[in-house]
């Protein structure tokens, strides 16, 4: 099977064997990331554009990595807000790109349906790295490739994705990836972050943590962001860590082995325990390196359609 | 795409044959086995080096390693196709470097896929020789590669195509010399 | 304030209109009498600018202009509220005369300029430049002023003075008035001279930061909502205000179920509220942004079919009373954007009385006549003024249009300087052919 479409803006609409078959392909360049010359010439005289407006180095990195090892060219254009503030619009930059003929855009935008904007603009393929909170599809990729490879196979596994959804693209793209899947997922966190019509996806709605705890084989766990308690979304990041927070001793209670997951960056102590983030059960390094071996497959497959 | 079989060049005997020839002509320009090291080219090749690897071993009563090569990252046609093809794994799970290194494939046609092999071994470290074995040459190289150890020479025609079949995947074990309308210019798999 | 204003460049407008003999013959055309809901085929005679005769009249001996109609109906020339000219300030948008030539496009023969100009129409001398420039024009403009300087919400305008320069309205469009107090001394004082408070209802706390109707399709797109709860509650402060104090409350652009509901129980009681709807908010669902779609970003939002589903009822109950335009230009660099980054509002001038016909009369089964009723009649009612019915002895202000032609919408056809339609491409039934007003005549399409 071959994937069939042009750009990944999301998982939303994208099927299961299209998700195993970008899977699958990455496994085949995790290999590739364990030689001694960790470096394929896949994409050879190819040329990626990775056009980030928003701060990002993970991701980024990955991206960059990802293309270095399947020989692209790459060009970096990070562009700051404030930059956009004084008239560099997305616009423009489209513009651009397609003068320079690329044929590969990466792209990272705190505005939702950034890519899609994009997506109109050039000839080329478009990846979305994260646009506002919608999507984060490469994130999702790489989280199923690795509990894939922890449980084998995601039908009935059980995710609870923890904390911010409303404004979590990494949530939005796992639900749609994980559904997909077949695994089980549930959305745990304070009433006003979890969205309005979230029961219109096939997910189960919590706000009890330690009811998530319960039912999860695996606990996803999103960044909270400081700037949501000046918003009143919950009333402090004390409350928050006390009752939403994956501690130590909420773990020890619930008398369970669960999978940690954390798409990063972590806030430590509020989240996250440093313990738990750090412990063997804790897949967050795993994750990272899945990150280069998904990117690069993505690349791969979307670089092949014409 | 139309296929017609036009010849059957080696049946299960004569494979069994060639095979056991390969195998020893391997150990004689090796002078033994020491820092030998074999490579199948997916997804024929692979079969091909177990056998042989498996007639080492009654020659020399020890194996050698054996690695397999997926050479589709190192392909230089994705320009001229429409969607990339399948990926499969590449297990080389020892060390190359200062080793001699017999890549096995097939059948020798263009010479494109042999170089993606040289390419892709290199990745894997700096052996001190690579050397090729393939159990069938049957011209119209396109770069300037030479086998070392050949199965059996052919001369074909370009609309012509060499089929080995495997018991391990195919129903047979034989060598068949087809008529196809298949593109010519395509790396043979 | 001394603002020195300068009449802008009107483009080709002089084209667009021609005025008319002293004597006008209109043969063969349909005049509906959209209170009884009858019609009547007839000739009408025009002469110097007045309804001589409705019926059979004879051109043989008539001596002056003959316009065959072919059947085309004739109606009280059709009013938009709820304009959006730009001028002054954002000429690059629209100007006073390219929105004129939009509405003369879409059939209208008068607008309601709405006040979020640049700087923002609170001042006699803003109002009277716009009324000077309509003095020889076929549309008749009803400025809109604001309700507090600068469309702050702090200090009301010399609300006095501007009626008597022409303002027939208040509003401050664009955002409600959020000090309640500050509204109800507004309606107050607007009840001396018997002229509406014109809302748009939005609190802007609850609203904050919203892009979209906050839904199904805003958790989905990953965009900030908008609540219809935030329409709602304002909504229902300025019926709680009205029926306190008196004075005539227009709630502009509803667009959710529950508007309509707290407007339909607030008529029964008696208050003295009206409203109006955009053809957007009866014609597109928040389903359209699927795409990201900033021709479709508007506000109040697009909302759902069950929001549509209560406004065509409202609609068809009298609830609703006007159907209003909320033409709103933008230039293609300001909409080509992010979504974010896009400002609210679509142009609708042109597209008004088709997608009425092709939506309300086609689709929902809303009698024609009701639909026409809501474009050329209620809006004068609403405003206080006097309806130009087709009648022997009543000025001419007319506008005649087929109401079961095809056409297709061409956003490169508009008169608008504007280009944001979600509509272009759209089939609709129903077109306006020209309209007739003084002694103007004006072709739709020409």
């Amino acid at each position: 099977m071959s994937l069939i479409r042009k750009h990944l803006l999301g998982l939303e609409g994208v099927e299961k064997d299209e998700l195993n078959h970008i899977i699958q392909t990455a496994t085949s360049f995790k290999e590739v990331l364990s030689r001694p010359f960790p470096k394929v010439p896949t994409l050879r005289g190819k040329t990626i554009v990775n056009l980030f407006f928003e701060a990002s180095t993970r991701t980024r990195f990955s991206f960059e990595l990802a293309e270095k090892r399947l020989s692209a060219d790459t060009l970096n254009f990070s562009v700051s807000a404030s930059a956009v503030k004084k008239g560099e619009s997305l616009r423009d930059t489209a513009q651009n790109i397609e003068a320079m003929k690329v044929d590969m855009v990466v792209i990272r935008h705190a505005a939702a349906g950034a890519p899609h904007f994009l997506a109109n603009c050039i000839k080329g393929s478009v990846i979305n790295a994260g646009d506002g909170c919608h999507e984060h599809p490469t994130q999702a990729l790489l989280d199923m490739m690795t509990l894939l490879e922890k449980f084998g196979d995601l039908q009935g596994l059980r995710v609870a994705i923890i904390g911010d959804v409303l404004h979590s693209r990494v949530a939005r793209s796992n639900v749609y990836g994980l559904t997909k899947m077949g695994a089980e997922v549930a959305l745990c966190g304070p009433s006003p972050l979890i969205p309005i019509r979230a029961d219109q996806w096939p997910v189960k709605i919590m706000n009890n943590v330690d009811d998530a705890i319960f039912w999860a084989d695996v606990l996803m766990v999103l960044r909270i962001q400081m700037e949501r308690q000046q918003a009143n979304f919950f009333p402090s990041l004390r409350e928050y860590h006390n009752y939403f927070g994956i501690t130590v001793d909420r773990l020890n209670r619930a008398r369970k082995t669960l999978t940690i997951m954390h798409p990063g960056p972590i806030n430590r102590g509020i989240e996250l325990d440093s313990e738990l983030a750090d412990s063997e059960h804790s897949l967050i390094l795993d994750q990272v390196t899945n990150g280069v071996a998904v990117r690069m497959a993505v690349l791969y497959l979307l670089s092949g359609e014409k | 795409m139309t296929v017609k079989v036009k010849a059957r060049l080696i049946d299960a005997n004569g494979l069994k044959r060639t095979i056991s020839r390969l195998a020893y002509e391997i150990v004689e320009r090796n002078k033994g086995i020491q820092d030998v090291v074999l490579v199948g080219v997916r997804t024929r090749g692979v079969f091909l080096a177990e056998r042989i690897n498996h007639e080492i071993e009654r020659i020399e009563k020890s194996a050698l390693p054996m690695g397999i090569l997926d050479i589709t990252m190192y392909r230089d046609d994705f320009r001229e196709l429409h969607s990339q093809p399948q990926l499969q794994q590449t297990e080389i799970n020892f060390d190359i470097d200062k080793k001699n290194v017999v890549l096995v494939d097939d059948v020798l046609y263009t010479g494109r896929t042999t170089r993606a092999a040289l390419e892709a071994l290199m990745a894997f470290g700096r052996p001190t020789t690579i050397q090729l074995a393939v159990l069938i040459d049957r011209g119209h190289r396109q770069l300037p590669i030479k086998p070392d150890f050949v199965g059996k020479s052919l001369v074909t025609s370009l609309g012509e195509e060499v089929q080995l079949k495997m018991k391990e995947i195919d129903d047979d074990d034989c060598v068949l010399l087809v008529e196809t309308d298949r593109d010519n210019y395509k790396i043979e798999d | 304030m001394s603002t020195k204003l300068n009449k802008s460049y009107s483009g080709n407008a002089q084209q667009i209109y021609r005025t008319v003999d002293d004597a006008l013959l209109l043969k063969n055309a349909v005049v509906p009498d959209l209170n009884k809901k009858t019609e009547l085929k007839a000739d009408v005679l025009i002469k110097n600018g007045v309804i001589e005769q409705i019926g059979n009249v004879d051109d043989l001996s008539f001596k002056g202009e003959v316009i065959d109609l072919n059947g085309k109906m004739i109606i009280p020339g059709m009013l938009d509220l709820h304009v959006h000219f730009r001028e002054p300030g954002r000429e690059d948008k629209e100007t006073l005369m390219s929105g004129a030539a939009a509405a003369l496009a879409g059939g209208f023969t008068g607008v309601c300029t709405m006040p979020n100009t640049t700087p923002a129409t609170d001042n006699r001398e803003i109002v009277e430049f716009i009324i000077e420039q309509f003095e020889h024009h076929p549309i008749d403009v009803y400025p809109i002023a604001a309700i507090t300087l600068e469309r702050k919400g702090e200090q009301l305008v010399e609300m006095a003075e501007l009626v008597d320069a022409g303002v027939v309205g208040f509003s401050d469009d664009g955002s409600s008035v959020s000090n309640g107090q500050v509204l109800r001394r507004a309606l107050e004082y607007a009840r001396m001279f018997n002229i509406p408070i014109i809302e748009h209802c939005e609190d802007e706390q609850l609203a904050v930061g919203g892009v979209m109707n906050e839904g199904a399709m805003s958790t989905k797109l990953g965009l900030t909502g908008m609540s219809s709860i935030a329409e709602d509650v304002v909504v229902a402060r300025n019926i709680m205000l009205a029926e306190y104090i008196g004075g005539k409350m227009h709630i502009a652009h509803i667009s959710t179920a529950g508007a309509v509901e707290l407007v339909r129980q607030a008529k029964l009681r008696g208050v003295s509220v009206t409203a109006e709807v955009t053809p957007h908010h009866f014609s597109l669902t928040e389903d359209a942004l699927e795409n990201y779609d900033t021709n479709c970003k508007m506000s109040p939002p697009l909302r759902t079919q069950k929001d549509i589903d209560a406004i065509v009822k409202g609609l068809k109950d009298g609830t609703i009373d006007a159907i209003a335009t909320d033409h709103a230009p933008h230039t293609e660099e300001e909409k080509n954007v992010e979504f974010d980054h896009a400002p609210f509002g679509i142009l609708g001038l042109e597209t008004a009385l088709g997608l009425a016909i092709t939506e309300l009369v086609k689709k929902y089964k809303m009698s024609l006549y009701d639909v026409l009723k809501k474009l050329s009649v209620t809006p004068y009612q609403i405003l206080g003024l006097d309806v130009p019915y087709i009648e022997v002895g009543h000025k001419v202000n007319m506008t005649i249009l087929d109401p079961k032609q095809k056409w297709i919408v061409d956003k490169n056809k508009s008169r608008s300087r504007s280009r944001n339609t979600p509509f272009h491409g759209w089939e609709l039934t129903g077109k306006p052919w020209g309209v007739i007003n003084g002694k103007f005549l004006a072709l739709c399409d020409s």
